[in-house]
């Protein structure tokens, strides 16, 4: 085999390109790798895993001088002192917002897999069926059972701690053993249970951190620090997992600063012959031949290579005939909180530093209720107890003050909610041709927002939420809808969904592009709808099942 | 770290307002203006560890916020994080400290006893709190809740105040969520 040539082009390294590379070597596929940002080295390079919080020049937060460096990041809790480097540079990736879109991205190796809250949900046919059955967009082509064994093994490889709650709409797992609720969350479950008679649930979160031992990982240490990356790889990420799984075959090449400009294509042939690399260190261009290629660029990274590809054919690029690629960008829209605090329990505290919190499902529009919107949400949060910033009413200063503030305070109670957004044509990112980034290609103008469906949802999230809390007994509730502006879930889903019609969809049912069988994209950009759970385990299992697919259509000479 | 919880980390870090960072966390306000080149004195410095170490002093569990560099790290943050506007009514108080210590207590604020010191800053606290609730909301701080935020987020921050005041565990390696708590015993660090 040439020096440039493969049999898969896997474009991206973060969680979903991970798994294609793992799968596709695995299954003996001499595979590369590409990944347009630097290199990051399980456990060597991360450097501030074990520094203290004093150990931070800013311990941890923002100067101005990155406030100035960053627009886009600064806009949320990325931008931070304590692992900059890990998310992309502003100045150098810029993009256009037609309206605000807050794009928070992660340009290394291992990609947004080092930095992901580790949620981990199945979708149910709840959400499989949703679009067909009231009307939104087009049809998911597969169902629950469809993609229920992929589930099984992805977690069984992530390794997924979680508890069996028996939730129909949120399918159990191969779970390791779950986390631990603390005991305000666990009397706080029992009350919801017991006023809503058990139609609604919290439980504790369903995580990728490891709670007993995977091959070649140690579990979990209760540090949560893990978005400094972690030294006993506890939590899945590329490096962690599928990396070295991946490694290991000898199948794999990794090459890093690599820009994928395009997907080669041969319009005799009907088929996408492999890609070009803009080297992000050098500028030279390589071209790097396969016969098979997957786009695990991240959702409007993968769409942007899409659109810029194949234009002497379509001229909105590759997968473009349907009209759709590009179209119905979604993420999840958070943003409205509720919180108090929760009397007694003075006796009681916990130890370690749990990287997780508790899930209260989806309960709304279920069983044949019909509210102001479609679809749902669920919520995300933690009961704990205040520390130092606790507000002391008998002291102001000195010797007393600082002793009250060393014990811990009161128990706090808050969460958010993580709402489902509907696939809208109208959402969409198209080339802006009028703008470069640092390598002088064109960037992406992101044209998105929330309409009436999700403005409406938002509404019974804040008072629902103020409701379970105030039903629990905890003390001066209160909520806020804050900044839903989309981007800030980091869920970014959609622009090159799947669907059982090629006018209609990009993707057919194996994530297959229609009009290009040996091109498959299975990073969140497949997603038909949203649904309101953490998306990342999906992605795992849909790109699993995609490698597995693509491979057996190669031994058919399918492809 | 669960991302989610990172957003509420930060903030408690902060104690709530983050004073010199109104762009933190809200990204529709326009971009901080150009910083001013500030300078701290080696003087300053002092100064701030004194008010610092006057706010948390050394007791017998714990040393005090002077032993956690605290002036230092005033200088830094301010320095770097602190917007223009907030730079300069923090360097502002630090001679308006002074002069009213001369004022009420007849005295330079360095050469007060650790008593008038406390008595000097709790009537202060009390300023700073009623200028905090009176205010509007574009309207600055008061330099006194500056240097009292500064001091408490810089300590319990620090290593002294993360493992001696608090209790800091680098790798629990369990997580219990149940377990009995007797008064006395310190919170955890983070």
């Amino acid at each position: 085999m040439a020096e440039n040539e493969f049999d898969a082009i896997v474009v991206g390294s973060g969680i979903s390109g991970g798994w294609a590379a793992k799968e596709l070597c695995e299954k003996g596929l001499k595979v590369l790798m590409l990944e347009r940002g630097k290199n990051i080295e399980h456990v060597k390079d991360y450097v501030n895993a074990m520094k203290g919080p004093w150990e931070f020049p800013h311990r941890g937060t923002r100067t101005q001088e990155m406030i100035e460096n960053y627009p886009v990041l600064k806009r949320d809790y990325p931008l931070n002192e304590m692992n900059l480097d890990w998310w992309a540079s502003d100045k150098d990736c810029p993009y256009t917002e037609i309206k605000r879109f807050d794009w928070f991205r992660g340009y290394q190796v291992g990609g947004r897999s080092l930095l992901w809250g580790k949620q981990s949900y199945r979708l149910a046919d709840l959400d499989f069926e949703a679009n067909a059955k009231e009307g939104i967009a087009v049809d998911w082509p597969i169902r629950y059972k469809d993609i229920k064994p992929w589930y099984d093994y992805v977690e069984k490889f992530a390794g997924i701690s979680g508890n069996k709650d028996g939730i129909p709409h949120l399918p159990d797992g191969e779970f390791l053993p779950p986390m631990d609720l603390n005991c305000v969350e666990k009397d706080v479950a029992d009350r919801i249970k017991k006023h809503y008679g058990g139609d609604r649930h919290l439980i504790i979160g369903r995580a990728a951190h490891i709670t007993a031992p995977i091959e070649g990982r140690g579990v979990c240490q209760f540090r949560n620090k893990c978005w400094l990356g972690c030294p006993f790889g506890a939590y899945f990420s590329t490096q962690s997992s599928t990396l070295p799984a991946a490694l290991k075959t000898g199948n794999l090449t990794l090459r890093p600063f690599s820009i994928v400009t395009q997907v080669l294509y041969d319009k005799d042939t009907k088929r996408a012959t492999g890609v070009e690399v803009l080297d992000a260190e050098t500028n030279q261009t390589y071209e790097y031949k396969s016969k098979i290629v997957f786009l695990n660029a991240s959702t409007i990274n993968s769409t942007w290579i899409m659109k810029n590809s194949a234009t002497d054919v379509w001229p909105e690029g590759l997968g473009s005939s349907s009209g759709e690629l590009g179209h119905n960008l979604m993420d999840h829209h958070l943003g409205v909180r509720v919180s108090g605090w929760v009397e007694g329990y003075e006796d009681k505290y916990y130890y370690g530093r749990r990287p997780n919190g508790f899930y209260i499902p989806r309960f709304r529009n279920l069983s044949g209720e019909k509210r102001s919107y479609l679809r749902g949400f669920g919520y995300q949060g933690s009961a704990s107890r205040e520390g130092w910033r606790q507000n002391i009413a008998e002291y102001s200063i000195g010797a007393e003050y600082k002793e009250a503030l060393t014990e811990p305070g009161r128990w706090t109670f808050g969460m958010g909610g993580f709402g489902e957004i509907l696939p809208y044509h109208e959402n969409k990112v198209t080339l802006d041709k009028t703008k470069t980034d640092k390598w002088g290609l064109n960037v992406v103008a992101i044209d998105c927002e929330l309409k009436e469906n999700e403005l409406n949802m938002r509404k019974d999230m804040l008072t629902d939420g103020l409701e379970i809390l105030e039903a629990s007994g905890v003390k001066d509730v209160s909520g806020y809808d804050g900044d839903g502006t989309p981007g800030r879930g980091i869920h970014e889903m959609g622009t090159a969904r799947m669907g059982r019609d090629p006018k209609t969809s990009v993707l057919n049912k194996w994530n297959q592009v229609w009009d290009a069988p040996n091109v498959f994209v299975t990073d969140g950009s497949f997603m038909t709808s949203a649904a309101c759970q953490n998306p990342s385990l999906t992605y795992m299992a849909f790109t699993a099942r995609a490698a597995d697919y693509a491979v057996n259509e190669l031994k058919k000479m399918n492809l | 770290m669960n991302r989610r919880d990172a957003l509420t980390r930060v903030s408690l870090i902060l104690g709530g307002t983050i004073i010199g960072a109104e762009a933190f966390l809200t990204g529709c306000k326009p971009s901080a203006p150009a910083l001013s080149t500030i300078e701290f004195t080696e003087n300053n410095v002092t100064f701030l560890d004194e008010v610092g170490e006057t706010i948390l002093p050394t007791t017998d569990s714990s040393p005090g916020a002077k032993a956690a560099g605290i002036g230092a790290f005033m200088k830094v943050i301010v320095t770097d994080c602190y917007k223009a506007s907030d730079q300069e009514v923090f360097l502002a108080g630090i001679g308006q400290l002074n002069e009213w210590a001369k004022t009420a207590a007849g005295n330079d604020f360095l050469l007060l006893t650790p008593e008038e010191r406390t008595s000097l800053l709790t009537t202060l606290d009390k300023e700073a709190k009623a200028h905090e609730e009176s205010k509007s909301e574009e309207a600055k701080s008061h330099y006194f809740t500056m240097m009292k935020q500064l001091t408490l987020w810089g300590y319990f921050s620090s290593e002294v105040g993360a493992t001696k005041a608090l209790r800091y565990v680098e790798v629990p390696g369990k997580y219990d969520g149940c377990m009995p708590y007797e008064k006395g015993q310190k919170a955890w660090a983070i």
